[in-house]
Formats: structure tokens, C-alpha cells, sequence
């Protein structure tokens, strides 16, 4: 489904992303993880368009993102959270969702009759079910700045989905989150790859990773340096060296 | 009582002018060529009414036309600066317009007599309300008519979708991109209808004062342009009207015995309002506010 080869990012000096290949399967949730400063976010930005590539190519279904600016890399599938919220703050929750649904069905299913008030038909249903998805049905015309940390949370996550992507970018979706807001999470990430999505999960937290994902890569330095199932993630030593550093052999 | 008459007029060509700066605000563009499109409007329809003799609404609609491909035009550029620098390249726009009028000049001769603009001495006899025996009444029922079809417009656009988009780009832009909106396309829309709209308020100004300098059409305009979207908040287009009401009624005419003192007032105005109110006298908050009295009011009078 997404084919990542040999991508690099440079800023200045830095290189934060250096010859990566990455190869997603259709239907998998697939775990990013690595110390800080490792390229994760970087992997993110450049795959979701925010900014180019210094060198590499990332094929989504057989065709190249590299000429798509961000909103046509959305039209094309891939929609993407990110590690610290950015909603709309001055616009309802509603709305909110409202402006994230516009793939070409959607703008020519929204005829004057829908705009005006959104009182009835497909796109009431389908946002009212978008309010449900993330607990904020009774919220809908609360401003999103007055929401709760992990309200935000969610309602980003829902508003990603709102595009109906293929491919759903999550940049540390659980950062910042407590334990049982983490098992709701994990329970949302399911339920949306139930719906068809294939997840890239950039995370932090272990437990999430471990327990949800299908394969994981582990980057380190803009490089990977390891990748396969969780179980064999945790057992491998150069992963277990970049986190921990070298062991003294105790 | 033809002052009151003036004064309502001018309130309401400002209003209009203070819309297209509200238009393109929502989208988080502060643009300072809100005059610049006001005087290419003012001299593009009175150059069609008193030149080519056209009738007054045509007049209008191909001057709004003009003005409105002008700023798409403006719009690409102005899509790779933001912030500060759009205001100075804006404002470099406007000086630009201003300084072109300053030296257009256009004479024809008409039944024995020269009109047309003419340069540094400005277009004068603009005459169309009075040849044709339009009462000042009449005049400033054509300006209002167009403010309230403005107002309604932009009120009804911030019901539907595309209102929501617009206000998501003002927000946030990177946000906006990445669930799928065109910032390009919006905002290059935003400058056009807000051309659009200055345009369609210097033409109505121009046939209203019978006379275009390019004075007028300074930095002080484009200053108004954007105080009244920033005083009155970009919530709601009312916002705007008060704030044009309140500059133009109450500092700029009510205080006129203050001289030019009461300019400093204005500009103390708005740094206080910036201070206290950063999103505008009108914000939500307040909307919220005067919304839940007014319901009490209404459900005591019921009870």
C-alpha cells in the first residue's frame, strides 16, 4: 500500500531521515518507534506532504506523493494527526469535522440544501456517527478550544477519519494520555482499521505499540535499524542498544 | 438634513469596504490593499458612467468585475508572504493604485465640455445621480440595498460549509492542508471577493461624492479598511457595521470639535480594544452573552 525508498530529509546539516525504506501492507497497523530525534515525525511530515523530500520517493498505491501538496496527498488517501493537537480552535467540534469531509463525493453530495444549516440527510448521519466514534456527541457545538486535553485528542483523531483516508497517519496519538484514555485509544485504532484503514503508528507508549501493531520498524538516527513483529522487536539487541544504550553485559 | 443623509451614506460605503477586509481576515489575510481595490473600483465606474455613458448598475457590476480580477490577481503573490509581510506588500499595492490614479488622466470632450479624470486634479463631475434627477434619498437607499445584499451574503456564506473552510484556513493553515483543504483556492477566492466587494464600495463612493482624489485612497483608508473587521471582530459581520458606526459616527463626526486630536483617540481606540478584546469588541463570548440576555428578556416578557 505504501512503499517508502531510500527517502532522506536534510535540514541544513542534520540529516533527520537518511536513505529510509519502509514497505506497509494494506489492512496492517504498522508501529514507528525510536528515541527522540530518531526521524519519526520527520517520516510523518514528509509522507503527509508538509514538507518535501531532500531525496527518495514514497509510492502510495503505485503512485508517487512527491508532486502532491498536502490537501491533494489527502484527496489521494493519506490523512495524518498530529504529536501536538492542531484543531481548529475557533470552530465548533462540529464544523470541525464538518470542513475535514471534502473528497470529491462529499462536496458533490453537500448541494446548497445541506449547507444550509446541516439539519438533515448523509452528512448530519455521518458526522453525528463521527461525534459518537470519539465521545463527543453532546458536544457538537462546543468551540474545540474549550475541550478537554483528551477530548482534543480524540476529536483530531476523528477529524483525520473524517477524510476517509486509506492510509491514517498517528503521530503519537497517546502522548500525554493516561491509562485508561490509552485503552480507549487502543480500542478506537481497531475500530478504524476495521473500517479499512491502514494505520502508521508513531508512539511512545510501549503497551500501545506492542499490543496493536503488526509489524513494527525502529528508526535511530534517520536510519532503520530494525524491523519485523513486535515479539521480535522486543527481543532484539541493537533495538534494546538504542534505547538503553550498550549493555555492560549484566 | 442632508449631513445626517451623507453621514448615513458614508457609514454605509464603509461598512462595505470594512466587509472586504472582513472577507479575507476570516482566511487570516490582514490586507492593507483594501483602498487600492476601493480606487480602482470608484475610478473604473465612473469612468464607464460618465465616459461611456453607461447606466449606474452595469456601471457597478463591470467595475466590481475589474476589481475582482485584479485582486485574483493580487492574490497569487500575496499567497507567498503572510503576516507582517503581507501588510507591506499590500501596502505597497495601495501606494502603487494611488499613485497611478494620481497621474491617469482620460479627457474627452462631451457637448462642448472636457471630462474624464485628469490626473493630479482629480475626476470631478461625476454627475450621474444628477443628471438622471436622483433624490438623495434615492441615493442612499441604492447604498444601503447593497449593504444589506453584502451582509446577507457574507452572513449566509458563514452558515454553510464554504464559511466554516474559510474561517479553518484562518485558523490554521498547515491544519487546513492536511485534512484536505486547498489553501490556495481559498484564499485566492477570499481576495477576489474581497476585491469584489471594495470594488463595488469605491464605485457607489464615487458616484455618491461626485469627485475622486487620489487623496482619499491613502493609507488612512486601508487603516479604516481593516479597524472595523478588528474592532468589531470577525464572529459576525454586525460587528463590522458597529464599529464602522461607532469610528465614523461617534469619533470622526461626533467628536469633529476635538479637530485633529480625535484622530489620536482613534488610534489609542484601537490599541486598548487589541489589549483587551484580541479577537474583536464581538466575539463569541460576548455574542454568547447578548444572545442568553436577550432570551431572558424575551421568556420574562412570555412568562
Amino acid at each position: 500500500m505504501l512503499e517508502v525508498k531510500s527517502l532522506s530529509k536534510n535540514f541544513g546539516g542534520v540529516k533527520a531521515v537518511r536513505e529510509l525504506d519502509l514497505a506497509v501492507n494494506a489492512g496492517d497497523i504498522f508501529g514507528v518507534i525510536g528515541p527522540n530525534g530518531s526521524g519519526k515525525s520527520t517520516l510523518v511530515n514528509l509522507i503527509s506532504g508538509v514538507f518535501p523530500a531532500t531525496a527518495g520517493e514514497i509510492l502510495f498505491q503505485g503512485q508517487s506523493l512527491s508532486s502532491l501538496s498536502p490537501h491533494a496527498r489527502v484527496k489521494a488517501g493519506v490523512a495524518r494527526t498530529f504529536q501536538n493537537i492542531r484543531l481548529f480552535p475557533g470552530l465548533t467540534v462540529w464544523q470541525n469535522l464538518w470542513v475535514a469531509r471534502n473528497s470529491a463525493e462529499d462536496t458533490r453530495a453537500e448541494g446548497i440544501s445541506y449547507r444550509w444549516f446541516r439539519k438533515s440527510g448523509p452528512v448530519k448521519n455521518e458526522i453525528d456517527a463521527m461525534l459518537e466514534f470519539s465521545g463527543l456527541a453532546d458536544k457538537g457545538d462546543e468551540l474545540a478550544s474549550s475541550l478537554a486535553f483528551g477530548e482534543q485528542r480524540r476529536l483530531e483523531l476523528a477529524r483525520a477519519a473524517a477524510t476517509k483516508p486509506r492510509l491514517l497517519l498517528l503521530d503519537e496519538p497517546a502522548a500525554g494520555m493516561n491509562h485508561d484514555e490509552i485503552r480507549d485509544l487502543d480500542k478506537r485504532i481497531r475500530q478504524l482499521r476495521q473500517q479499512g484503514m491502514t494505520i502508521i503508528l508513531i508512539e511512545h507508549v510501549m503497551d500501545l505499540v506492542m499490543g496493536i501493531t503488526d509489524r513494527i520498524a525502529v528508526l535511530n538516527f534517520g536510519s532503520k535499524i530494525a524491523e519485523g513483529e513486535p515479539a521480535a522487536i522486543q527481543e532484539n539487541k541493537s533495538v534494546q542498544e538504542a534505547y538503553l544504550g550498550q549493555s555492560d553485559g549484566d | 438634513m442632508d449631513y445626517y443623509l451623507n453621514l448615513i451614506n458614508t457609514i454605509g460605503i464603509h461598512t462595505l469596504l470594512g466587509l472586504s477586509a472582513y472577507v479575507l481576515l476570516l482566511t487570516g489575510q490582514l490586507s492593507m490593499a483594501q483602498a487600492g481595490f476601493f480606487a480602482v473600483g470608484a475610478y473604473s465606474a465612473s469612468v464607464l458612467t460618465v465616459i461611456f455613458g453607461w447606466s449606474i448598475l452595469p456601471a457597478i457590476g463591470l467595475a466590481m468585475l475589474i476589481t475582482g480580477f485584479l485582486a485574483f490577481l493580487v492574490g497569487f503573490p500575496a499567497l507567498r508572504v503572510r503576516g507582517l509581510m503581507l501588510v507591506v506588500a499590500t501596502l505597497a499595492f495601495g501606494e502603487f493604485v494611488r499613485l497611478f490614479f494620481h497621474n491617469f488622466r482620460w479627457r474627452v470632450t462631451q457637448d462642448g465640455v472636457e471630462v474624464g479624470p485628469d490626473g493630479t486634479m482629480g475626476f470631478s463631475e461625476i454627475r450621474y445621480f444628477a443628471e438622471h434627477g436622483w433624490t438623495s434619498w434615492e441615493v442612499a437607499s441604492l447604498i444601503w440595498i447593497f449593504v444589506i445584499i453584502v451582509m446577507a451574503l457574507i452572513w449566509w456564506a458563514d452558515q454553510t460549509r464554504s464559511g466554516a473552510v474559510l474561517r479553518a484556513v484562518g485558523e490554521d493553515e498547515l491544519a487546513a492542508g492536511t485534512v484536505g483543504i486547498d489553501v490556495t483556492v481559498v484564499k485566492v477566492a477570499a481576495m477576489t471577493a474581497g476585491g469584489v466587494i471594495a470594488g463595488l464600495a469605491g464605485s457607489l463612493y464615487a458616484h455618491q461624492i461626485t469627485m475622486l482624489d487620489h487623496h482619499a485612497f491613502t493609507v488612512l483608508l486601508a487603516t479604516f479598511a481593516i479597524a472595523y473587521p478588528i474592532l468589531g471582530g470577525v464572529s459576525n459581520v454586525f460587528g463590522t457595521l458597529v464599529a464602522v458606526i461607532f469610528i465614523q459616527g461617534l469619533l470622526v463626526e461626533g467628536l469633529r470639535f476635538l479637530g485633529d486630536w480625535r484622530m489620536l483617540l482613534f488610534g489609542a481606540l484601537i490599541v486598548v480594544v487589541m489589549n483587551l478584546k484580541p479577537r474583536g469588541l464581538f466575539d463569541s463570548q460576548t455574542l454568547r452573552w447578548i444572545k442568553n440576555v436577550l432570551r431572558l428578556r424575551l421568556s420574562r416578557r412570555l412568562s
